[in-house]
């Protein structure tokens, strides 16, 4: 039996290459340590992301266990909410593959089992993603050439918190933005389990400067440590569940 | 998660032969028929007989489309999606991950605004009504369709019978709907949330009313909300004022079981037919015309006139023969 924790995500939206600070990737991995993924959402208007920024997208991704996609900022609300959704099945595959072998004993995963028994254990992943609880934060790009994708990223993150309220599982949101007014990055939104809230700060936006996405990914992490400190949840080892005496 | 590489896993040529690493049966690929978010969709010959075969990289939404189609396959008579015939792994040539499949019937017919677009707009009425008997059944027993569109649709055999082909955002109602497109989902619209409710796919129904009437489909107009320009759109198009009530009560998500909908729909599709033949207004009907409850009411004004005539008539025939019979005496 899985008693429930939360699930934590960083949805990191940017439209190209970090210019500023550690290495994203590198920071990316920390969080997958910590029990954070990191997925990521490449936006095109009219331009495109060149070479290096996509390996970096895709890198951010794959180093915290996360998922990736670059689209153009018309088909941004489907795509955040995929993704999102996406990203939360695989974390949850990975918990129940964990709790697999141990049940089995041997390095079992899902797709290892016979098609019925994997139906069975779908079940439960489909479950768990219903009703398990989620820690979003949001991490926008608001370097000068976002200046006109920022309606679309709001619009796309009422649609994300229009799909995630219809689960039965809380949900917790904070927004982020980087660079900030006077640093490089900038809380905009605190915890909160209503995103709709953001629809009031986005249109005071400004845009500009460097992209400092490193940096940013740290800051997000460090507001989920504090949070946790001050719940005083979960061991390290276990950070997504715990298990009860069932 | 790059799509070109995905695809690469379960693009399979014609020819191909796949077998089960589980269950041990073959399938010869013939062509492929979709290709979609979650993999792709190939006819396939098995021992002669044609079947349908999804093959895609991602275990995960395989094996819960399979739930979905062997739930569906417990519930009887049921003709919603295909029913699935087998499901197991491929051992690819030169591939270390088994690629999962599984085997449902083939479907054989047009997406529904081909269908349309052929044998005319006239069907479209009636295969919403199928639609929506179908969809009472899956409502009854717990699900909601979820991802309901025009291609999702297919229309196959004689007489012909609507059939769902896609059946992966089929949700357990109460949860959060997994799979949508924005131009039939009403959250997109601002219309409700994205809880699997039987309302959510009367929403669509609504909308697959609106597409089979305008086949390009709009998007949202920043301006005003989109339950208003919806009902703009169905007031001014002259295919879809017919079904008005039905179409905005659904948009409004005013009926709580499709039955309840598909009972206006009939209603709006016999008062269509009764009009067009004699031009008289049906009962519950809201008129759209001014001139036609002029013209309804002189009509009703004349059957009063004609009934009084006969019985007219009729009397001074008795009259007539009572006094022949008098006279008789």
């Amino acid at each position: 039996m899985l008693k429930k924790g939360s699930l934590k995500q960083i949805l990191l939206i940017t439209d190209g290459c970090s210019n500023q600070g550690e290495d994203p990737v590198a920071v990316a991995a920390l969080a997958r340590e910590q029990g954070v993924t990191v997925n990521v959402i490449g936006v095109l208007e009219h331009d495109t992301i060149d070479e290096q920024g996509m390996q970096e997208i895709e890198g951010i991704a794959a180093a915290s266990g996360g998922v990736s996609q670059v689209v153009y900022a018309k088909q941004l609300s489907q795509t955040v909410q995929m993704v999102t959704r996406k990203a939360m099945t695989q974390t949850l595959q990975g918990v129940v593959n964990q709790e697999l072998q141990q049940i089995l004993g041997k390095q079992t995963s899902m797709e290892e089992l016979p098609p019925e028994q994997r139906g069975e254990v779908m079940e439960v992943v489909d479950e768990l993603g219903e009703t398990v609880e989620l820690e979003v934060i949001v991490l926008v790009d608001t370097s000068a050439s976002m200046k006109y994708k920022l309606p679309t990223v709001k619009e796309a993150l009422l649609d994300l918190s229009l799909s995630l309220n219809a689960r039965m599982g809380e949900n917790k949101f904070s927004v982020f933005v980087f660079p900030g007014k006077k640093k490089d990055v900038e809380k905009v939104l605190d915890w909160t389990p209503k995103l709709e809230s953001l629809s009031k700060i986005f249109p005071k936006l400004t845009t500009g400067g460097i992209t400092p996405t490193g940096p940013a990914i740290r800051a997000a992490i460090e507001s989920f440590e504090q949070k946790r400190s001050l719940r005083s949840l979960l061991t390290r080892d276990e950070q997504y569940y715990e298990e009860s005496g069932m | 998660m790059n799509n070109t590489m995905k695809n690469q896993a379960c693009k399979v040529s014609p020819g191909t032969v796949i077998t089960g690493k589980w269950h041990n049966h073959s399938y010869r690929i013939v062509r492929e028929l979709g290709n979609g978010a979650n993999g792709i969709v190939y006819l396939a010959d098995y021992q002669h007989q044609q079947v349908a075969i999804k093959i895609s990289d991602n275990s995960m939404s395989i094996t819960s489309e399979v739930n979905v189609l062997k739930h569906f396959s417990q519930v009887q008579g049921s003709t919603l999606g295909p029913s699935l015939l087998d499901v197991d792994d491929w051992i690819r040539p030169g591939q270390i991950k088994p690629v999962p499949f599984y085997v449902m019937e083939y479907i054989k017919g047009e997406t529904l605004l081909s269908f349309l677009d052929k044998r005319g707009r006239e069907w479209t009425a009636v295969l919403c009504l199928q639609l929506l008997s179908d969809l009472d059944r899956l409502h009854q027993e717990g699900w909601v369709f979820g991802d309901l569109k025009p291609d999702n649709l297919m229309v196959t055999g004689h007489p012909p019978r609507i059939r769902c082909i896609d059946v992966g955002g089929t949700t357990l109602k109460g949860r959060a709907i997994k799979e949508f497109t924005e131009f039939f989902d009403r959250g997109y619209w601002g219309a409700g949330s994205r809880v699997a409710e039987p309302s959510y796919d009367l929403f669509a129904v609504a909308m697959i009313l609106i597409n089979s009437a305008i086949p390009k489909r709009f998007s949202k107009s920043g301006n005003t909300r989109g339950i208003d320009q919806l009902s703009q759109v169905v007031k001014t198009n002259p295919d879809l004022q017919k079904y008005e009530k039905v179409i905005l009560n659904a948009l409004g998500g005013h009926y709580k079981t499709a039955m309840d909908m598909r009972r206006d729909l009939v209603d709006a599709t016999s008062s269509l037919n009764i009009k067009s033949r004699s031009d008289v207004n049906q009962r519950g009907t809201k008129p759209v015309h001014h001139q036609k409850i002029t013209r309804a009411k002189r009509k009703k004004r004349s059957h009063i006139g004609g009934a009084l005539e006969t019985f007219l008539l009729l009397f001074i025939v008795l009259f007539g023969y009572i006094l022949y019979l008098y006279g008789q005496l």
